[in-house]
């Protein structure tokens, strides 16, 4: 790419506001022909909203916008991709059953005689593309028997196949193993060779600075600044994107691991489908270590946190805490054996939005004293210890009386932290404690989850981040189709876990 | 920290991401957004769209005929100047007002306490049915029980018996999770063809004394609610009254001031969270039913006791299609689950009903037959109002904004 490419897209000074805040303010983004432009920012900061706008699918209050040149008025998605936009959402919008041309062509099928599919047409067609942009897919296979990788490539394909030449990647890495990753940026490098431009939207800084030419930020909802990649560190852009310096690397001591806490041995669950996805795994934790399970979503770390925490039923084998069996105590029994368990969805599970901070922290304990005595609840003692944790734990944005739906991602997730870690648990399971949240919660997610450990606590870190594992981790365990294939130390490359949890090297022990 | 200061996900809407979420953490939601203002509006407003069914059928005045209303329903007694004859008879008419509200404070607490688990108990019908035929088996037998231990015995079996008939649902719906839209409305019929059975012609409950009519035996003098505001002989208003008040302060007291109460919330909220929380969910499931089918039940016991005194095999019949059971699903849907609401809403549709029946309503001004299908018109449009209270919020939110513009 050179500095005489032709702009294809212009935003010029877009302001959307939604009531009570401004998405967007006056925010200037460009887009030049055959690059890939990296749309950086915290949760919030305004990055959909704008992709939204170039979309179709919201209105600017203010500003205009050209795509080569001409001034456009994006009404709906179709008016964008008439000129040219191809959006790639984080969740595929792809029909399982059907096959990946069928997919691709999907709206606007070839036909014979005007009216009947011409299925040959289109798979011939995909292949074409496929083929020219070297994305190997096969255009017979069904939706559901492909990865989710190559899913993705079907995802940019039907951009293409709309003859896009602006692609919009939303958060594009946050499905894929590193390996796939890697594979997606040579796809990208190839797209852009052959003059299509991409705008490449992440929170991720490192990947950031791998495969974009130049690096807008936007932080609650204003550009911060437009940069080449070429000499910016992460550490740079942590900064502009956060305002303030951020820790990157997690700081911490040597594990200094003692009594056995946690023991999990042969066990064997089945999901809601009566597919066996836990299938004879045994696990150790020991008091002042964080072990690390790294895997790829779906081999089994729900049912297996599930099954720990007493949320499903085990089918063979035995979980103890501390030495108390708890295999078929009610998740209640868990907590009181000294579980403590951060679920990887908030929203849906560890938090009732319409409780208050103060209702949500006694999540479990309001049925004991001091809470409650004889089932008679005492509200003011609650909101007293709410109001003590919020201090505690920094939670911002109300206090032990204000809704938890109404707190930001991050907020929520540091009440979820204080009433699993205050109620001084043995063993705390964190799942995913970092999904969603931005650079500065995940710096004091990161914080506490050592501060526990040097505490004597044991951690088991379910993560789908291979980043957060090798980080925290002192000891690596990889989950593949609801076995442990593979036990690592830290300093293991992510290209041997990334091996071992796509099922290569299985049975292999590496150092440990 | 930083998160803080990042503005919440944008929202085209303008009502905030909670709009999203559960049926009842919207009504949550449009609980606290709304505040009085919202079921204030929505009454208004099916009050609005009634009376112009008013004008556009019978060229009526809508006013007029809704103050005849209001005066039928004894709402002019609050009035200090109605003074003399007329000031006894609107004493009258709003201790039948207050009759009623009494039993719709019961069967409107009964839906809103199962709501609040997240389950909509359509069963109330049942439940009334079950409680009025204990209430009417014991307080026609056992002649000469002390006064307070007869009726206190009679009213806790009507109860019991609700709760227990609705427990039948919340237990199936806690075992093999039975809708318990569906088994409340079984459970309705069943209802009443066993009243009916029990006060048919050779029933086993039927009148001792007249071997030719479907009725019951009396409920015995001793079993009788005392009167405390008007004529016994002309129906005064009975001491279920505070009995309906003492309910509003318990149903209050459970749901926030117990544990109970929470944990009923909780799942009604968000079943999974509840559930990792270590709260059982279907335990809640059938606590919430069989509470919500005791406040029901109360209510049939109440109203046999206090001035019903017999059932009939018609009056068993005539709830089954509807009557005041149903008439608490409105109550609570306009009062949005609180007990304030509760109680402001029976008040609004018990001098309703009371202000429309063919006894009150000045036949000049409106024919009180038609009147009596104006309630259930009026019925019929706060429950889709209430239904529909997000286009209420909307309109709010909107003219909110266009002011400062």
């Amino acid at each position: 790419m050179t500095d005489a490419s032709r702009t294809v897209l212009e935003m010029r000074h877009i302001t959307k506001r939604f009531p009570g805040i401004v998405a967007n303010d006056d925010v200037s983004f460009d887009l030049r022909e055959g690059e890939v432009h990296a749309l950086l920012g915290e949760n919030g900061a305004g990055k959909s909203t704008l992709m939204n706008i170039l979309y179709g699918l919201y209105h600017p209050d203010e500003g205009e916008i050209e795509i080569s040149g001409k001034p456009v008025r994006l009404g709906t998605p179709s008016a964008a991709i008439d000129a040219g936009v191809g959006m790639v959402h984080q969740h595929f919008m792809l029909i399982p059953v059907m096959t990946v041309a069928e997919n691709i062509v999907l709206g606007e099928e070839p036909t014979h005689a005007g009216a009947f599919l011409d299925l040959g047409e289109a798979n011939d067609r995909v292949r074409e593309i496929s083929e020219r942009f070297s994305l190997a897919v096969d255009p017979k296979a069904r939706i559901e028997d492909i990865t989710v990788g190559q899913q993705q490539r079907v995802e940019i394909l039907k951009a293409l196949y709309r003859n896009a030449d602006i692609l919009v990647l939303d958060e594009p890495t946050a499905v894929l193993t590193p390996q796939e990753a890697k594979e997606l940026f040579e796809i990208i490098q190839g797209l852009t060779a052959q003059g299509k431009s991409i705008i490449f939207i992440s929170h991720k800084l490192n990947e950031v600075t791998e495969v974009a030419d130049r690096i807008t930020v936007l932080r609650r909802g204003k550009k911060v600044e437009t940069l080449p990649a070429e000499g910016a560190t992460e550490e740079s852009l942590a900064r502009l994107m956060v305002g303030r310096e951020v820790l990157l690397r997690v700081e911490k001591g040597p594990a200094n691991p003692t009594d056995l806490l946690l023991e999990v041995e042969n066990l064997h669950v089945f999901d809601d489908r009566g597919i066996e996805k836990v299938r004879g795994l045994s696990l150790d934790i020991r008091a002042g270590e964080i072990v690390g399970l790294a895997g790829i979503d779906g081999n089994g770390q729900t049912e297996l946190i599930d099954a720990m925490t007493g949320l499903r039923g085990v089918a063979a084998g035995t979980v103890t805490v501390a030495g108390d069996d708890v295999t078929t105590a009610s998740a209640y029994g868990h907590f009181n054996a000294g579980l403590g368990h951060i679920p990887e969805d908030r929203q849906r599970r560890g938090l009732v939005l319409e409780f208050s901070i103060a209702e949500n922290i006694a999540l479990h304990d309001y049925r004991q004293a001091p809470d409650s005595r004889f089932g008679w609840l005492y509200p003011r003692r609650l909101i007293e210890r709410g109001a003590r944790l919020i201090k505690e734990y920094d939670v911002r944005g109300g206090g032990a009386q204000t809704r938890a739906g109404g707190l930001s991602g991050g907020n929520q997730q540091k009440v979820v932290l204080a009433r699993e870690i205050d109620r001084n648990p043995r063993v705390l399971i964190a799942a995913q404690p970092t999904r969603g949240l931005d650079v500065g919660a995940i710096e004091f997610v990161h914080r506490r989850l050592i501060e526990e450990r040097d505490e004597g606590r044991g951690v088991l870190l379910v993560s789908l981040e291979l980043e957060e594992i090798l980080s925290l981790s002192d000891r690596i365990l990889v989950i593949y189709e609801g076995e442990i294939v593979g036990e690592f130390s830290p300093d293991a490359s992510e290209e041997e876990l990334g091996i071992a949890m796509t099922g290569g090297g299985r049975g292999q022990e590496a150092a440990a | 920290m930083s998160d803080l200061e990042t503005p919440p996900p944008a929202d085209p809407s303008g009502l905030g991401p909670e709009v999203k979420q559960s049926l009842l953490g919207r009504y949550d939601v449009a609980q606290k957004a709304g505040g009085l203002l919202a079921p204030v509006l929505t009454a208004v407003l099916a009050f609005a769209v009634g009376g112009l069914v008013v004008l556009v059928t019978t060229g009526k005045n809508p006013l007029t005929t809704y103050r005849a209303i209001f005066d039928g329903a004894g709402f002019n007694w609050f009035f200090p100047w109605v003074t003399g004859d007329e000031r006894s008879i609107a004493a009258l008419n709003m201790q039948q007002t207050l009759i009623l509200t009494t039993t719709l404070i019961l069967t409107g607490l009964a839906v809103a306490f199962a709501f609040r688990c997240g389950l909509f108990n359509i069963g109330g019908t049942g439940q009334y049915i079950v409680g009025a035929v204990l209430a009417v088996w014991i307080g026609s037998s056992f002649q000469n029980t002390n006064s307070l231990l007869h009726i206190f015995l009679a009213a806790i079996a009507g109860a019991m018996c609700g709760a227990l008939w609705a427990g039948i649902a919340g237990f199936l719906k806690a075992t093999v999770g039975a809708h318990e839209v569906i088994s409340t409305i079984m459970l309705n019929w069943i209802a009443v063809f066993v009243g009916v059975f029990l006060f048919g012609l050779g029933g086993p409950l039927q009148n001792d004394t007249q071997e030719f009519i479907p009725i019951s035996n009396d409920v015995v003098e001793g079993a009788k609610l005392p009167v405390f505001w008007g004529d016994p002989l002309l129906q005064g208003l009975h001491v279920g009254f505070f009995v309906a008040i003492g309910a509003l302060v318990v149903y209050w007291l459970i749901l926030n001031r117990t544990t109970l109460g929470y944990g009923v919330k909780a799942v009604g909220f968000n079943p999974e969270a509840a559930r990792y929380g270590g709260i059982s969910v279907s335990t809640n499931y059938f606590l919430a039913m069989a509470i919500s089918g005791a406040f029901a039940g109360l209510a049939g016991a109440i109203d046999i006791l206090g001035w019903q005194f017999r059932l009939s095999t018609n009056d068993v019949s005539g709830l089954g299609g509807g009557g005041v059971a149903f008439v608490g699903i409105a109550v609570a849907l306009l009062g949005r689950n609180t007990a304030v609401g509760v109680a402001l809403a029976a008040l609004l549709f018990g001098g309703l009903l009371t202000g429309t029946s063919t006894r009150n309503l000045d036949p000049e001004i409106f024919k009180p037959e038609l009147a009596s299908n104006l309630t259930l018109l009026i019925q019929g449009l706060v429950v889709m109002f209430v239904g529909a209270d997000l286009i209420v919020l909307w309109l709010m939110a909107r003219m909110r904004r266009r002011k400062p513009a």
